[in-house]
């Protein structure tokens, strides 16, 4: 690990601050960021630690606003989350172990790094993201777990977060402070595809921090499925966040996020414009389906992934029209 | 600038790279927690930091500063075990033992957990306001643990037998045809 200075932040104003110095970087619960400096593929020379930042869940016009600091786990066992968002207290308790999510912070989790091996093999391997213009080990290597929507040629890692899949389909806006002032980002808008740059994996401006999540009311039924090589504690081969409402044997009203499959949690707008006010039958699901899926472009080893997601979305949309009716 | 391990206020390393693991080990020679991956995925490191459970490898010492953490060691009352260590012995909860410090913390802030209520990944009615904590229920929470010996169905047994019931503690037969047999 390259030395660092470490600090403890008490305000957003002197968090953001004192990440002006130099290459600093925010500290959450530290399970990504540890990691990744243990390997020296991170190097920040400050760590602003950013725990100490509001932690609180408060209720607001409906909906949530909830603080970077949160751990992973108040925020699955908080009441409001467990009863009117069930999708993305699902999709945390779906992800990492119990002692990662007591750790991880939703700051953290949304920044995380991809899981790319290639990525996290800072001596044997070729990575266009750790060292950009490298190349990409990924490519034709062992690509089973990458991406097969919104690739480049560039990089065709995928974002692991379970998460904020939920939090794309949940409509969620991130609240941002930094040197510029404040502004709000909708989350979907937060990461960005790989393109020819997938060293820049989101449109945060240096030494921006998230101060808070936001989620707008949901008055729909909700639901995450994940799909992974074992019953638990392990990242997702495809994963599906749902929200649904009937009315009058119609599709009302649908979110559908997808994750394991892109570079950023992947909302599946095509597939909610095929629903909308359509049939509640598994054909209409699979149509959907087909058409959110219709550009994926599988690797060697992973086109098994795009049967998966579709199967996967029809199963999950099924489940919750037989809640809904 | 000080931690409390075990009860006993210990200086923070002047390195803020130290983890907390290697301060445990290396600098404490409190050698109970283990490192194993070192990674975050193994869960040998697990301790209990404020009561609740963390991989003691990727925390930096420094985020402990004024926390009471409790290792293996810190949990017998002077000549007596903690009743779930008693249960490891008594019910075969581990082989080679490497893995067991991290099992036996992570089970008692698991044990916290569910009394709290917090859902997991297996719980079907999330607004329930108890969890029965079924041997699915305890296996899915148990997974940051893992055991390389395979004392999985041992290492239930005496969580159970310590913070369920006996019964729920009744040894794993899987229902196959030999079984019924
Ligand atoms: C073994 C293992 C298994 C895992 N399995 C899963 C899984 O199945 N599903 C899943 O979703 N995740 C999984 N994870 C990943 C885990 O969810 C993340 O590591 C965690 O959410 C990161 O949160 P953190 O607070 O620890 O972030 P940190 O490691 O502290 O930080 C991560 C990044 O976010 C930045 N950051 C932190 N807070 C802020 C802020 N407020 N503003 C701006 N930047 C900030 C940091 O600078 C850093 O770049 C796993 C991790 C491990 C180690
Ligand atoms: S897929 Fe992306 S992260 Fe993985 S090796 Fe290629 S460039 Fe690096
Ligand atoms: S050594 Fe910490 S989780 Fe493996
Ligand atoms: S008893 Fe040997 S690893 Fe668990």
């Amino acid at each position: 690990m390259t030395p660092f200075q470490y600090s403890r932040a008490t305000s957003a104003a002197e968090a953001v601050q004192s990440a002006g110095l130099e290459a600093a970087k925010y500290l959450g619960g530290g399970t990504n960021l540890v990691d990744l400096m243990r390997e020296t593929i991170e190097r920040p020379a400050v760590l602003v630690d950013v725990t100490g930042l509001s932690a609180n869940i408060d209720e607001r016009e409906g909906g949530l606003l909830i603080g970077a600091a949160v751990r992973n786990t108040a925020l699955a066992e908080h009441r409001v989350v467990r009863e009117r968002y069930p999708v993305l207290a699902r999709a945390i308790l779906a992800g990492a172990s119990a002692q990662i999510r007591n750790m991880a912070t939703v700051g953290g989790n949304i920044l995380q790094r991809t899981r790319c091996a290639y990525f996290y093999d800072d001596e044997g391997s070729r990575c266009n993201k750790r060292t950009p213009g490298q190349g990409c080990d990924a490519l034709d290597g062992f690509n089973r777990m990458h991406a097969i929507l919104g690739t480049s040629p560039a990089c065709v890692a995928t974002h692991p977060s379970d998460m904020c899949v939920a939090l794309a389909a949940l409509d969620a806006t991130v609240h941002l402070e930094g040197r510029q002032g404040r502004r709000t980002l909708a989350l979907t808008d937060l990461h960005r595809l790989p393109g020819d740059h997938p060293e820049i994996e989101t449109v945060l401006e240096p030494g921006e921090l998230i101060t808070a999540v936001e989620l707008p009311p949901l008055t729909m039924a909700s639901t995450y499925r994940k799909v992974r090589d074992r019953a638990s504690y392990a990242f997702a081969l495809v994963s599906v966040a749902a929200a649904l409402r009937v009315e009058d044997g119609a599709v009302k009203a649908v979110r559908l996020a997808l994750g394991g499959v892109a570079h950023k949690p992947w909302r599946a707008w095509k597939a909610e414009a095929a629903l909308k006010d359509g049939p509640v039958t598994a054909e209409a699901f699979r149509a959907a389906a087909e058409a959110e899926l219709a550009d994926a472009a599988p690797l060697r080893d992973n086109a098994f992934k795009i049967e998966l997601a579709k199967r996967t979305m029809v199963s999950v949309l099924g489940e919750l029209a037989g809640e809904a009716a | 600038m000080s931690i409390i391990v075990n009860g006993s206020a210990t200086p923070l390393p002047p390195d803020p790279r130290v983890s907390l693991l290697d301060l445990l080990r290396e600098h404490l020679k409190l050698t109970g927690t283990k490192k194993g991956c070192n990674q975050g995925a193994c869960g040998a490191c697990t301790v209990l930091l404020d009561g609740e459970r963390v991989v003691s490898c990727l925390t930096l010492a420094v985020q402990a500063e004024g926390r009471a953490v409790t290792t293996v060691e810190g949990l017998a009352q002077s000549d007596k075990l903690h009743p779930l260590q008693q249960a490891f012995i008594d019910r075969d909860g581990f082989q080679c033992g490497y893995c067991t410090p991290g099992q036996i913390c992570s089970a008692i802030g698991m044990a916290a957990e569910l009394e709290r209520g917090v859902p997991s990944h297996v719980t079907g009615d999330l607004t329930a306001g108890t969890i029965a904590a079924s041997r699915e229920e305890l296996a899915e929470r148990m997974s940051g643990n893992l055991c390389r010996c395979g004392a999985h169905n041992g290492i239930i047994d005496a969580i159970a037998a310590t913070f369920i019931s006996k019964e729920a503690a009744q040894p794993y037969r899987p229902d196959g045809p030999e079984m019924a047999a």
